[in-house]
């Protein structure tokens, strides 16, 4: 089979009657590149337009006082001195990295625990039934899961329900509408969301790893302890990876769950970084602080989200 | 692999656990919605008289039959065309790979973990200038745009792993750009397209924060959007407001169900690449 044209001639001897050919290639060549920016330029204009457009418009914001009608004023970094020393402003920034804890470390180490147990039945019918009921919470709105789980955290809803029929009347509150409860209460709503996730993806990492070296751990001697330590949590670094990834954005950029569960209430006590956002630029327009908060959040995510990728590439290399 | 009963029981018992805590708040909204409305039911309670006539009342009350044809009109705008320029892009990025196609990926690829709350402001203002505040384009074309990173990224990662050698044969045969992407790359990445459809309609169906900042009308939104208006207009009514979340959730579940495998593929690959 002859060489296709453009790897047979030689570079730099376009232009002599002998290498026609080459010209050819080079042309096409040229011409394959315009077709290649021709196919990415539309894709490239919408996000350049309504992604990276509006990135550099926050940051400008972010540097002028302006309540979005009348003539914005020079501001400086006072806005960014406002996000991070404000106590409404630096608290909502706390409350986004308390609901890592809910919406990424208890999800992930729920998904770990159980799926270590349920790693060996897998492969049967409830398992696989399992993973279709425990997605559905992923399928579903956050809106409806933030509304939904209102129901079941208020004063007379099922959480109340269930404690007070074991004996624990004590216990029983409006969990959303009290200060200290608020927060975590919200967190079990994310939880409950991303646990499916987690347990699914895990669970498909487990499954790959040589079940040899389990039989070969456990001729040795090996405890189940010692087993999970040494085989099953390097087996699923990866998948650990991406389910952090995923939740970790989830609970600093959180929004529609608490929005509708607690509009960040009692008090500030569920404010998040997106709601105080939503709130600065559309309620008490300051344009400039929302814009700031912005430009603050989307480096709080890559400042998160960096490292845990490299804990993700590090398996790979 | 050696297995012992217990733990094959104990893994039972877990799973049967975790459904039922993803089960039961379902249940318990279903049978609060049963109730009678205005009264306040306690917990998961049958109501002495279910008042199934709730389910019609909401349906009403919420005009669902805006509300889904206007869902069905912003899937139809952004879905296929995210998906036919993410097809493109990506083939242009991830096959022909033009000079600076590693930087111009590289750009894409920042946009991937942006919390929409980051250009929220300046995109309000952006589309009040456009002067389509108010109007489904205003969550259609920003959403076209913010699905970029992934679904470039996503069929960039596609069209990367198809066989450079079926490029070569073909352009040997005197195949142009355009009839090895037609005819060869394209039927090659139907599973990746279609995956990422499903991604895309689910993401849409589901988008609040536009929903609610761009466009005043629920009757213009998106469902969750609508979700949204209608728990702050009901959200007094304990047993309309389940009616209505339940309706609302529905549609959603059956696409899911009828399309279970895919989701959960797609979904799980969605996550490993983003």
């Amino acid at each position: 089979m002859p060489a296709p044209a453009s790897t047979a001639s030689p570079p730099g001897s376009g232009g002599t009657a002998r290498s026609r050919p080459g010209v050819r290639a080079r042309r096409r060549r040229v011409g394959g590149s315009l077709l290649a920016y021709a196919l990415i330029a539309p894709a490239a204009l919408f996000y350049s337009f309504f992604v990276l457009r509006p990135i550099v418009a926050s940051a400008q914001y972010s540097l002028y006082d302006w309540n979005g009608v009348t003539t914005a004023t020079w501001a400086g970094i006072d806005n960014y001195v406002a996000v991070l020393s404000e106590p409404k402003l630096v608290g909502a920034i706390g409350n986004a990295f308390e609901l890592i804890l809910y919406f990424s470390v208890v999800p992930v180490g729920i998904a770990l625990f159980a799926a270590n147990l349920i790693r060996s039945i897998a492969a049967s019918r409830l398992a696989t039934a399992a993973r279709t009921v425990l997605f559905i919470p992923q399928v579903i709105p956050l809106v409806a899961a933030g509304i939904i789980w209102s129901w079941q955290l208020s004063s007379d809803g099922l959480v109340n329900q269930i404690l007070r029929s074991v004996g624990l009347d004590a216990a029983a509150r409006a969990w959303l509408g009290d200060f200290d409860t608020a927060l975590p209460a919200v967190g079990v709503i994310g939880a409950w969301v991303q646990v499916g996730l987690c347990l699914v993806l895990i669970l498909a990492g487990m499954t790959r790893i040589d079940a040899s070296l389990y039989e070969a751990a456990r001729i040795d001697g090996a405890g189940p302890v010692r087993e999970f330590f040494s085989i099953t949590l390097p087996g699923v670094r990866q998948e650990i990876a991406v389910c952090a990834t995923v939740t970790v954005i989830s609970a600093l950029a959180s929004f529609d769950i608490v929005y509708v569960a607690t509009q960040g209430g009692p008090g500030d006590s569920t404010l998040v970084p997106g709601l105080q956002i939503f709130y600065l630029a559309f309620f008490e327009r300051e344009i400039g602080t929302a814009s700031a908060f912005s430009i603050v959040l989307m480096a709080l995510v890559i400042a998160v989200v960096l490292p845990l990728q490299r804990l993700l590439r590090g398996r790979e290399s | 692999m050696i297995v012992s009963r217990r733990e094959k029981i104990t893994g039972r018992v877990i799973l049967v656990v975790l459904m039922l805590v993803t089960v039961l708040p379902f249940l318990s909204i279903f049978v609060t919605a049963l109730h009678e409305p205005g009264s306040y039911p306690r917990g998961i309670e049958w109501p002495e008289t279910p008042h199934w006539d709730n389910f019609v009342l909401a349906f009403q009350s919420a005009d669902m039959f805006h509300l889904l044809s206007s869902s069905l009109l912003i899937e139809l705008g952004v879905v296929p065309a995210a998906v036919l320029l993410a097809t493109l892009a990506g083939f242009g990025l991830g096959h022909l790979r033009p000079p600076g196609a590693r930087g111009l990926f590289v750009v894409f690829i920042l946009g991937l973990t942006l919390p929409f709350e980051g250009i929220i402001t300046p995109l309000y203002f952006q589309i009040r200038d456009l002067g389509i505040l108010n109007t489904r384009w205003a969550i259609i074309l920003p959403l076209i745009g913010l699905f970029m990173p992934f679904a470039v990224t996503w069929m960039r990662a596609n069209f990367a792993t198809i066989p450079r050698e079926l490029s070569e044969a073909a352009h040997v045969d005197g195949a142009t750009t355009w009839h090895l992407f037609w005819r060869i790359h394209v039927p090659l990445s139907v599973p990746a397209i279609s995956s990422l459809a499903i991604l895309l309609f689910l993401w849409t169906w589901n988008q609040f924060l536009l929903a609610i900042v761009l466009v005043a009308d629920p009757a213009q939104r998106t469902m969750a959007g609508a979700l949204g208006a209608f728990q702050g207009r009901y959200g007094m009514d304990i047993p309309l407001l389940c009616a209505g979340s339940l309706l609302i959730l529905t549609p959603t579940l059956i696409v899911f169900l009828l399309f279970q495998r895919k989701f959960v593929s797609a979904l799980l690959q969605g996550s490993l690449k983003g």
